[in-house]
């Protein structure tokens, strides 16, 4: 790469985008042409219980179970959580811990199902009639079919879907932006269900009650934009295909509805104070598929790419499946990733071990070559101040990795710690190599430890204050019932020996009276 | 196969790295530097060899001493670019040792005494000027006549002489710089007429055929490599657009004024020194700030401080001062100059929904 091609291309659409951001190449043609194919079902499947954000599901099956397809397996648990089906039919051989889809590589509870291989469904869900259905049907459907925000959050979606009964919204935004480098798996989406997906855009407009849906695509995905331009109106909704520029992180969700409404979502609030709800694609697909067929989220489609794997693809593959089957699908690997990883290359997690499961979440599935990933050289920060004009959040990362470094959070707190959103621009774009956003992580997670240990000692500290001011209530209760119980006696005692003082005088006065006679 | 690396992401890069962004500098700086290597011959030739090698001996000491990993360090070029851009400070016939004393000044006191790449206070070439300017104010203003070094000038042997021998050519050096002519002349009592007639026309100055710093002379060249750096992204239009601005609108102003005792702006910007300074020495990362507003304000403030300089001062120059008193600036406009956060007032709280529940 020269440094001519630093400079970039000028897109006059970015003056009306946000501030920051970059450019990265995208990478995207090594699979933005390939079909999406089925991916054959695995040997083995591992479902995690934990694929969403919130409490992880309780399983509802036991080793030696035999389950169908799009059978509950894991019942969600509480207002933020979200059911897990199973993906194919087979037996269940071990409800157990397997590693994580997960950095950490940390065991997560998981179902382990063996396909019997005839892929036999179980009853699916009632169909739902959106035409006639209530949203509150529809957001139970959503809930029921376990379907979590596909984009790579993985919150719930039924309590997004939700919001209206706290928020006056008007228009409901379908993320296809798909801004990381690599991914084209929502390309694909669209350009092959596109019907389907402005459906379950119609059908989550319904259940928001809002009154426009706009679709919104970077500028690099010319094939999808025009396959989406084909639907103008999603279940009596209009939809509006808005074209955004290719800049990364167009896909963050206060962003994308930036660059599409002009206006700024308030730091530490939701969108939707601002009327709008934003959804990604992939999420609206699986709405229509379980809202129209009754089929729960049990597969969804991942892109298997990086410089590594031999043949680039986009599997629709089955929740559970190895990352290691997946790779074995596109050909293997033509030489050692230098990073194998869930997700795109700027946000995605990076894992260790090959045989952990893909879930809900993943778009990707990357294997880097070395030569595509950075080096991991460090020079010292010379101050070139690009990591502030790239910073979509408007912090200084340079100043925040300062700080953190000399071990001053709360200095870091103050000038936007918090408000970072992980995007990697600054990592990105740094010169010197600094790894600014794992710094920032750290800070964040020492900060979060911090505040609940300290939440902890107040705690301890208000509980031992209460106990000992219990004790002395208690001593002190004490110390005046036997007051009032020694007063008592004392008065009783006066109180005989008057008596008895009486008595003895008058049996002085009586004897006194008999001597007199 | 060997397990993947677990690191946080972002796990691709743009590939522009510190030594990239020292090259593009190079790249930008070399036409300014082979006009005026060309205009002043083998002596100049030797002097700028002579500063960059010392600079590079000198930074590889350092980072021995500081313990640093050498051989990563010094090849980063960012020493090669400050002996460089010392080097175009000089007069182009100053003796050798002129030009170590300055790479050393630069290289150890203004930059690895601060702790070395980035750490640094003060632009490290500006402090090296500062410093020979007044410590050494004869060699520090011996200015020739461009057509002296020129192609059919000085021979190699000559050459050596002037500055290995410490044999500067006696009828070298009646040249004045065009600054410091402008200022004897009016300190004289010269009406400005008279003086603007004397120091030739402004094409001349603005292309550099004129006594100066051995790359300092053409501000056309210079202007150039500035406008190179702006389209390759390594710097930005904020700085040389309010260093050179201020210095306009203040010099106009004050020739509008009194156009007896100042010279007209075109003067200043023709000048090679002022185009370095904004597009070259105002623009080093290190030491300027990093927001656009201040970017902004230190620029503006540049200019200011030049033209004050350059009117009233004891300098006919006045670019290393106002570089350096401005740096001295960066640490507190970088303070209180904060980008907006998104979602945030400036005031860093939330921003509020006008007229919405």
């Amino acid at each position: 790469m020269s440094i001519l091609s630093f400079s970039g291309r000028f897109d006059p659409a970015r003056l009306f985008s946000f501030k920051g951001g970059i450019h990265p190449e995208t990478c995207k043609f090594l699979s933005a042409d390939c079909a999406i194919e089925d991916m054959p079902i695995p040997a083995l499947i591992r479902v995690p219980l934990q694929q969403h954000i919130g409490v992880e599901a309780e399983p509802v099956v036991a080793r030696g179970d035999l389950v169908l397809k799009g059978q509950l397996i894991g019942k969600a648990r509480g207002p933020v959580s979200s059911n897990i089906h199973a993906p194919t039919s087979g037996q269940v051989i071990a409800v157990g811990h397997f590693i994580a889809p997960h950095p950490s590589g940390l065991p997560v509870p998981t179902i382990t199902i063996r396909p019997d291989g005839e892929d036999r469904w179980g009853p699916r869900l009632p169909r739902l009639h959106p035409e006639s259905a209530t949203p509150e049907q529809i957001a139970a459907q959503v809930a029921e079919a376990g379907i979590v925000g596909m984009g790579g959050a993985t919150f719930p979606s039924a309590v997004k879907l939700n919001l209206r009964a706290k928020y006056d919204l008007q228009t409901l935004v379908i993320n296809a932006a798909e801004c990381e480098p690599y991914l084209t798996c929502d390309d694909r989406l669209m350009r092959e269900r596109a019907e389907e997906i402005a459906d379950g855009a119609g059908i989550m407009a319904k259940a928001l009650g809002v009154s426009e849906i706009i679709v919104a695509i970077e500028a690099n995905k010319p094939q999808a934009i025009e396959a989406m331009q084909r639907h103008k109106i999603a279940l009596g909704h209009i939809m509006r295909i808005k074209t955004v520029p290719a800049q990364y992180p167009m896909g963050s969700e206060k962003h994308l509805v930036k660059t599409l409404t002009g206006k700024e979502t308030p730091a530490r609030a939701l969108t939707a104070e601002l009327g709008v709800v934003v959804h990604n694609a992939a999420t609206a697909h699986a709405v229509h598929l379980a809202v129209r067929y009754g089929e729960p989220s049990i597969s969804r489609v991942v892109t298997v790419s990086g410089r590594a794997v031999a043949r680039p693809a986009n599997l629709r593959a089955l929740i559970g499946t190895p990352v290691s089957d997946l790779i074995a699908h596109c050909g293997g690997l033509v030489e050692d990733p230098e990073r194998l990883l869930l997700g795109g290359p700027m946000m995605g997690q990076p894992i260790q071990n090959p045989r952990v499961p893909i879930v809900k979440g993943t778009g990707g599935v990357l294997a880097l070559s070395e030569r595509e990933t950075r080096e991991r050289d460090v020079m010292p920060c010379i101050r070139c101040g690009l990591c502030v004009q790239v910073c979509p959040m408007g912090l200084t990362p340079f100043e925040l990795n300062t700080r953190i470094e000399a071990g001053d959070l709360e200095g870091a707190a103050k000038v936007g710690l918090l408000d970072c959103i992980n995007c990697g621009c600054c990592s990105f774009t740094c010169p010197s190599n600094r790894p600014l956003v794992q710094t920032i992580q750290y800070a964040k997670g020492k900060l979060a430890e911090r505040d609940s240990r300290k939440h902890q000692q107040e705690q301890a500290k208000r509980l031992a204050e209460a106990r000992t001011a219990r004790h002395e209530a208690i001593a002190e209760a004490k110390r005046a019932a036997m007051a009032r119980r020694k007063a008592e006696m004392d008065a009783n005692k006066k109180r005989e020996a008057e008596a008895e003082a009486l008595v003895a005088g008058a049996v002085e006065a009586i004897k006194s009276k008999e001597a007199a006679k | 196969m060997t397990a993947p690396i677990l690191v946080s992401g972002p796990h691709i890069h743009s590939r522009f790295n510190v030594s990239r962004t020292m090259m593009a500098v190079m790249v930008c700086l070399s036409p300014a530097t082979g006009f005026g290597l060309l205009h002043f011959g083998w002596p100049a030739v030797f002097l700028f060899l002579v500063t960059i090698v010392a600079a590079l001996l000198f930074e590889v000491l350092c980072l021995a001493l500081a313990g640093k990993p050498i051989l990563r360090f010094a090849t980063d070029g960012s020493a090669i670019l400050t002996g460089w851009i010392v080097a175009l400070t000089l007069p182009p016939w100053a003796p050798w040792w002129v030009g170590v004393t300055a790479a050393g000044l630069a290289i150890v006191i203004g930059k690895h005494v601060f702790g070395g790449l980035g750490q640094n206070l003060f632009n490290p070439a500006m402090v090296a000027r500062a410093m020979l300017l007044v410590a050494l104010p004869v060699q520090m203003t011996v200015w020739v006549d461009p057509v002296l070094g020129g192609p059919g000038g000085l021979g190699f042997q000559q050459a050596l002489a002037v500055t290995f021998g410490g044999d500067i050519g006696i009828d070298a050096v009646s040249s004045a710089s065009v600054l410091s002519h402008v200022q004897s002349q009016l300190d004289a009592g010269q009406p400005m007429q008279a003086i603007l007639a004397e120091i030739g026309n402004i094409h001349d100055q603005f292309f550099g055929y004129v006594p100066g710093s051995l790359g300092e002379t053409s501000a056309f060249l210079l202007l150039l490599g500035g406008v190179g750096l702006i389209l390759m992204r390594v710097i930005t239009v904020v700085i040389p657009l309010s260093v050179l601005g201020s210095v306009a609108v203040l010099s106009g102003a004050a020739w509008g004024i009194a156009p007896d005792s100042f010279p007209p702006p075109q003067v200043h910007l023709a000048s090679g020194s002022l185009m370095f300074c904004a597009f070259f020495i105002a623009t080093d990362y290190v030491t300027s700030p990093v927001t656009g507003l201040g970017k902004m304000i230190y620029g503006i403030g540049i200019g200011a401080l030049i033209f004050i300089i350059r009117s009233w001062g004891a300098f006919p120059e006045g670019v290393a001062f106002a570089v350096l008193l401005m740096n001295a600036c960066t640490p507190l406009i970088d303070e209180y100059v904060r980008p907006r956060i998104f979602g945030r007032t400036r005031a860093g709280k939330p921003i509020e929904l006008g007229g919405k529940p």
